[in-house]
């Protein structure tokens, strides 16, 4: 059997994993001679959080405010990650501790906290953000303090930095495939755009917009925008039953999703016959929503909870075990779980902890470990991965009903969608 | 016009006036609790929204015992639902009132502050509860549905329950107001506290009792909105802007305004949302209020009251 995760190719790698019997063995045996190897002065030359047993990282979410119902996923798959990587011997033979920072879901506040984990604490790495606008807050910090951001995100896409890993889909891996695949399998030819009015629904929308009118040759009979939070979608509800598209494409975020489902379904809407795509509808949504309430609708992303491959079987168990068997992953937590995997991996690869040699060591980087299967880091710095197409069922999981032969390439800035 | 047959406009307008219906009607649910406390006590609650999402978990673990304990009885569990809700959010309202906002009476100003303190306690624990991610309610079949009127037209059957309710909810309110005791008591101190004090009545019971009810019905609007919203911890401030929109706009005071007002701003968003867009009809909403306040500042009816 070969091993999934790199530079470890034991046999008691699942107990090393998993076990606290693990631990101490992990830390008895080979990753002291591991760090001896490495001695702390080569591998850190610019006065990193790193000591001969200890390197510590940053999470930054949102724990409190609106956006702490999303990224609660988030922190709690890096959490998991990292207690993994320190199982199995931790990086460069040390230990991974974490600094938790609260961006409280206020972007001003998510630059403050990234500038302090850069430069009170000299983190190695940043696993966090979730939204464009904390992203794009905490960039010009990680720039000009030079410091890593894995950042777990589908998003829009336009953007590029050394100074991030983009462990999400950018906006042409998941919206394009996702309207090739409608148009095909179900011989699509008119779309309602629905979404929530700030960047990332009105610039995917405007590739999806493109895609449709000038490469799909299809038509947009509505494209529509409502505030975040919004609860009331019955006058769009009838402006559809009017237009009768034939694919309603909706990438509302946040609670206004259980609104317009249930107001879907109250109004006689069935997904079973009407097609719904979504790109903004992961099962941690839809246990808001109510499963019978969306059964039926399709999304588009990169991972499901029901993947059905080893390495997502494994995920799926550990992760319940550390936060209980009611919790539900969605694509992002996924994407969130492969930041510290990454970074171990690129660590590893440079065999230092300094920045600059992290980030040109990134490309081709590659987690065979990875739960959605595969993936490998892009020189643009986005991850090349598969996508995938599910059916909501009332149990609040998808079915998968697509998935792409090939890896697709990442290409964040598409030429002939802006 | 618009791209539409004389036909589909009629259905259109008939649709969309029953959307305004609808959205009326939860915007006066809304808004009942929060204007009798400030008409009556001139308090500004600004954790109105956080006893609404009370209303609403009340209701999902209603619906949790039933299904766990009476899944034959499961149709009918949504008005116990909401009595639950009532009693809770009262009872809460009403230790509140007891514990805090009693003491700052005088200080109008402080209670804002106050009832804000609340709102974020109130989420917190809400957060520690019942974690941080929305909670699914789960509805009977039989409220998740639509009737058929015409070929074009039809309606929702949760539409027409919420509708029922807040029927129901404002005609009893009028009724306490109107023909009780108790709705004379609120009337008299509501025009002149200091004298009905000295002619008897016993003005801090008014209070808390108006206290207490504000924030039942509070609940039972939330437990009507899990029919079509979400239930979070923080999904109270989703509702807070446009209640506070509806009070304001009809004059702080009155019963007769608070009715007026939530017809007048639910129907303009609902006609603008069709020919605009969402975003856009709530612009023009916001900016059509503004309009009428800078003529009308007490809002849309005033009560005479001597100061």
């Amino acid at each position: 059997m070969t091993s999934k995760y790199e530079g470890l190719d034991s046999p008691l790698r699942r107990k090393l994993l998993m076990g606290a019997a693990g631990v101490a063995a992990a830390s008895m045996l080979p990753p002291m001679a591991l760090a001896q190897q490495f001695p702390t002065a080569a591998v850190n030359t610019t006065g990193l959080a790193v000591t001969d047993t200890e390197v510590t990282v940053g999470i930054l979410h949102s724990v409190t405010g609106t956006m702490a119902i999303s990224e609660t996923g988030s922190v709690q798959a890096e959490k998991l990650a990292i207690e993994q990587i320190n199982a199995a011997g931790g990086v460069l033979g040390r230990k991974i501790k974490f600094i938790q920072e609260d961006g409280a879901s206020d972007w001003p506040n998510f630059a403050e906290k990234a500038k302090k984990l850069l430069v009170n604490d000299k983190v190695a790495a940043v696993m966090g953000c979730w939204t464009s606008a904390s992203r794009k807050a905490v960039l010009p910090v990680f720039e000009q303090y030079n410091g890593m951001l894995y950042y777990p995100t589908f998003y829009e896409g336009l953007e590029q930095s050394k100074n991030v890993i983009y462990t999400g889909q950018e906006a042409t891996q998941q919206i394009i495939a996702g309207l090739d695949w409608v148009v095909k399998e179900k011989g699509a030819k008119s779309f309602y755009l629905l979404g929530s009015d700030y960047i990332w629904p009105r610039t995917s929308n405007k590739i999806a917009r493109k895609h449709i009118e000038n490469f799909q040759k299809n038509k947009v009979v509505g494209e529509e925008y409502f505030p975040l939070g919004h609860t009331q979608f019955n006058s769009v509800i009838n402006k559809i039953k009017l237009q009768k598209p034939d694919v309603i494409y909706a990438i509302i975020v946040g609670g206004s999703n259980v609104a317009f489902y249930k107001q879907l379904k109250a109004a006689g809407i069935d997904l079973t016959k009407q097609t719904l795509l979504t790109i903004s509808v992961t099962e941690d949504e839809i246990d808001g929503i109510g499963g019978e309430n969306i059964a039926g609708a399709y999304a588009c992303m990169k991972y499901f909870q029901s993947l059905d491959n080893p390495n997502n079987k494994e995920f799926v168990a550990a992760f319940k075990k550390m936060w209980g068997e009611k919790t539900v992953i969605g694509d992002v937590t996924q994407a969130a779980y492969l930041g510290p995997w990454l970074w171990k991996l690129t660590v590893e690869k440079a065999g230092s902890f300094d920045i600059d040699k992290v980030a040109a060591a990134s490309p081709d980087v590659e987690f065979k470990g990875a739960p959605e299967g595969y993936v490998k880091v892009h020189k643009n710095h986005h991850l090349w991965s598969k996508t995938r197409v599910g059916r909501a069922k009332a149990n609040g999981q998808y079915d998968l009903v697509f998935e792409t032969a090939d890896l697709v390439e990442p290409d964040p800035f598409p030429k002939g969608y802006q | 016009m618009f791209g539409y047959t004389f036909g589909e406009l009629g259905s259109i307008l008939a649709m969309q006036t029953f959307a305004g219906l609808i959205l009326f009607s939860i915007f006066l649910l809304m808004a009942l609790g929060l204007a009798i406390i400030f008409g009556q006590m001139g308090v500004i609650n600004m954790a109105h929204g956080e006893f609404m999402i009370l209303g609403a978990y009340m209701t999902y673990l209603t619906s949790h015992v039933f299904q766990n304990y009476a899944p034959g009885l499961f149709g009918g569990y949504f008005f116990v639902a909401m009595a639950v809700a009532f009693v809770v959010s009262g009872a809460l309202g009403l230790l509140v009132e007891w514990a805090l906002i009693r003491h700052l009476y005088a200080r109008p100003l402080d209670t804002l502050l106050a009832t804000w303190g609340l709102s974020l306690i109130l989420q917190q624990a809400y957060r520690s509860i019942f974690g941080p991610r929305e909670v699914g309610v789960t509805l009977p079949d039989w409220m998740m549905g639509s009737l058929p009127v015409t070929e074009t037209i039809e309606v929702q059957i949760n539409g027409l329950f919420v509708m029922g309710l807040t029927l129901i909810i404002t005609g009893i309110v009028a009724l306490l107001l109107f023909k009780s005791k108790w709705g004379l008591q609120v009337r008299a101190v509501t025009a002149n506290r200091t004298m009905s004090g000295a002619v008897g009545i016993d003005t801090r019971r008014v209070d808390r009792l108006t206290f207490g009810l504000g924030c039942g019905i509070a609940g039972i609007a939330g437990s009507a909105f899990t029919m079509i919203g979400s239930t979070g911890p923080t999904a109270g401030q989703l509702y807070i802007v446009d209640t506070f929109l509806v009070v304001v706009f009809g004059g702080a005071q009155s019963l007769l305004g608070t009715i007026f007002s939530a017809l007048t701003i639910s129907q303009s968003q609902s006609t603008l949302e069709f020919f605009l867009t969402g975003s856009m009809a709530k612009v023009i909403t916001l900016l059509i209020v503004i309009g009428l306040l800078m003529l009308r500042p007490q809002g849309l009816f005033v009560l005479k009251v001597r100061k």
